[in-house]
């Protein structure tokens, strides 16, 4: 029996247009959705249970409009929601340490995550909780078997690695062949019902702070050219104009 | 003056170039970097010296670099890297590794900076649809994405020191898997050639991976490819499901330029578009833009690059 847990972040549509006010940016009209890899990181865990019996606990940290993206687990299948109430922005070590000090108090031996969240794209929770557990991790997983140890799929410089990781581990998934499963219409009317357990944290002060949000720099007008014959005059530029090959 | 450190690229064993663009981040951040490599053996160092702007260069030799292990990695570096800002490339294994790195100093890690000015640090969010400009107060591993800061020049001849470390490694290697080709894989490349569902069948990926060999480039695809042919693997795949790459050249073709697909490689410092929709959205992020089928395209493409490279 294994104590799963698995870390989800509710994150703008990735198909939604970010815009500004000010300097910050406006997510008040944009859809929120679960981060893509945090679907794999479910798909993984409830594979991990039906491997191993056990529960799968889903957790994220935000204020009550992040509630919807625990639903959302739910309906997929994990047996419990925990939010950890914070609304205010933290760096990596705020972040790190209050999801440390609660998953420490779960007595878990698995945290599966997506491999970076869609709106950040840093990547630093994963291997940045391990640390703090002192737990073995591993990153950007593209096939999870489940065992005494897990066997996980990584990239590695020229292929790939199958690595051997002990218990308890963090792992963060990437996408692999992992075909993720729908919610069904009994996930989706427990998930309405579902209690999330909210847990409030005392809350480091952070030492990164944000100044500014804008808009990516625009990037002059290209060259374009009709015609395939356009191709040889390309290949010249590429080398005399931009210096790349 | 902020001491900064750089935690030298490791690619297959070796100082990776990209180390000279992180000692220009250092420089941007605060003093001199001690670079710090890496290695099982300590003249990999020496690859390092010939990098001027480097106040020293210490050679972390230790078993624990033989395999990548966060666990491991972090500990033994920990343990020999002074107190500072500690800059590495945004990699996805120095990614992961400087987020361990920073977790076990306490401190915060900021990942993917492309510019640095006036101490503050600015890193694209919602996949480059925005930037973000941070500032620090006290030390924090910053993580630098390649092909963006100036390398430093490579007219220095700094001494090298060795120190030998230890750390605990958490996970074992069971067995590499070779990629069956010999091509680079697309977040190892510097120049990549990506095809979409617009290249028609996996079959006519052959196009791509003559102009790839041509150039010492990886094949990219994007993800309508991907789900389409069972023969084009996720491995191959760029963008927000995919890698994110950042090489000096990208030429998509057949991609119609999705917001998805853009999120893995508009950092890319030159695109090349092909494309026959002159429409297609790709064109308004490409540099060079090409509207013609790739059937009139690649061919000419490929014997003008080849004549080149001869
Ligand atoms: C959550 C989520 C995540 C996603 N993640 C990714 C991702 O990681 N990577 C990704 O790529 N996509 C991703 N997508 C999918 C993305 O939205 C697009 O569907 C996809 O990028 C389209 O691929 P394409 O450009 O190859 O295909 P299409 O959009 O079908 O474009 C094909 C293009 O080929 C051109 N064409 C056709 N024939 C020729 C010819 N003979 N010569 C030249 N040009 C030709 C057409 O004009 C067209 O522009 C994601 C979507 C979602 C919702």
């Amino acid at each position: 029996m294994a104590n799963i847990i698995v870390l989800v972040k509710q994150v703008p549509d990735t198909n939604a247009r970010i815009v500004l006010s000010g300097d910050r940016v406006d997510l008040s009209a944009v859809k929120k959705v679960m981060s893509p890899y945090d679907e794999f990181a479910v798909e993984t865990a409830l594979q991990h249970r039906e491997s191993s019996g056990g529960e799968v606990t889903a957790i994220t940290v935000g204020g009550a409009g992040a509630d919807k993206v625990l639903k959302d687990a739910k309906a997929i299948g994990v047996d419990n929601i925990v939010r950890i109430d914070c609304e205010t922005p933290l760096d990596s070590n705020s972040l790190q340490s209050i999801l440390a000090s609660v998953i420490s108090s779960l007595s878990a031996e698995v945290v599966y995550c997506g491999k970076s969240a869609a709106d950040t794209g840093a990547g630093s929770t994963g291997p940045g909780l391990a640390e703090r557990l002192g737990w073995a991790s591993v990153s950007n997983t593209t096939s999870v078997e489940f065992g005494e140890q897990l066997s996980v799929v990584t990239p590695s410089a020229g292929g790939n690695a199958r690595i051997n990781v002990p218990l308890p581990a963090v792992v963060s998934c990437d996408k692999g062949n992992i075909k993720v499963r729908k919610p069904n219409v009994k996930g989706i009317m427990q998930a309405k019902k579902a209690q999330v357990d909210v847990r409030s944290v005392d809350v480091p002060a952070s030492t990164v702070s944000v100044v500014a949000h804008s808009m990516p720099p625009a990037k002059p007008a290209g060259k374009s050219y009709q015609g395939g014959a356009a191709a040889a005059e390309v290949a010249q530029l590429l080398r005399d104009e931009a210096n790349v090959i | 003056m902020t001491d900064t450190i750089v935690i030298a690229e490791i690619v297959k064993g070796a100082v990776h170039p990209t180390t000279a663009e992180l000692i220009t981040a250092a420089l941007a951040l605060g003093s001199q970097p001690v670079v710090v490599v890496p290695c099982t053996d300590a003249s990999v160092a020496d690859g390092a010296s010939q990098f001027s702007g480097a106040a020293r260069i210490l050679a972390a030799k230790s078993d624990v670099f033989s395999n990548y292990d966060a666990a491991g990695w972090a500990s033994a570096l920990d343990a020999v890297t002074p107190a500072g800002i500690i800059i590495t490339s945004a990699s996805p294994q120095s990614k992961d590794l400087a987020a361990r790195l920073a977790a076990r100093r306490g401190i915060s890690v900021v990942q993917d900076v492309v510019q640095i000015e006036g101490g503050n640090l600015t890193s694209p969010i919602y996949s480059g649809k925005a930037m973000q400009t941070v500032s620090l107060s006290g030390n924090a591993v910053v993580t630098v994405r390649p092909n963006v800061f100036a390398a430093a020049a490579s007219d220095g001849s700094t001494d090298v020191s060795v120190v030998d470390t230890t750390g605990n490694v958490a996970t074992a290697v069971q067995e590499f898997m070779a990629r069956a080709s010999t091509r680079l894989d697309v977040a190892e490349a510097n120049i990549i050639i990506s095809g979409g569902r617009g290249m028609g069948s996996p079959a006519n990926f052959s196009h791509l991976e003559a102009i790839a060999d041509t150039l010492g480039a990886a094949v990219g695809a994007s993800r309508a490819a991907v789900d389409t042919w069972d023969d084009i693997p996720h491995s191959m795949q760029v963008g927000q499901t995919g890698k994110t790459v950042n090489p000096n050249l990208y030429i998509a073709v057949g991609i119609s330029g999705a917001i998805q697909h853009l999120a893995g490689m508009r950092s890319s410092k030159y695109i090349v578009a092909i494309n026959k929709d002159a429409d297609a959205p790709i064109f308004q992020h490409a540099d060079y833009g090409i509207v013609a089928t790739w059937e009139e395209a690649l061919p000419i493409l490929q014997s003008t690059l080849s004549t080149m490279m001869a």
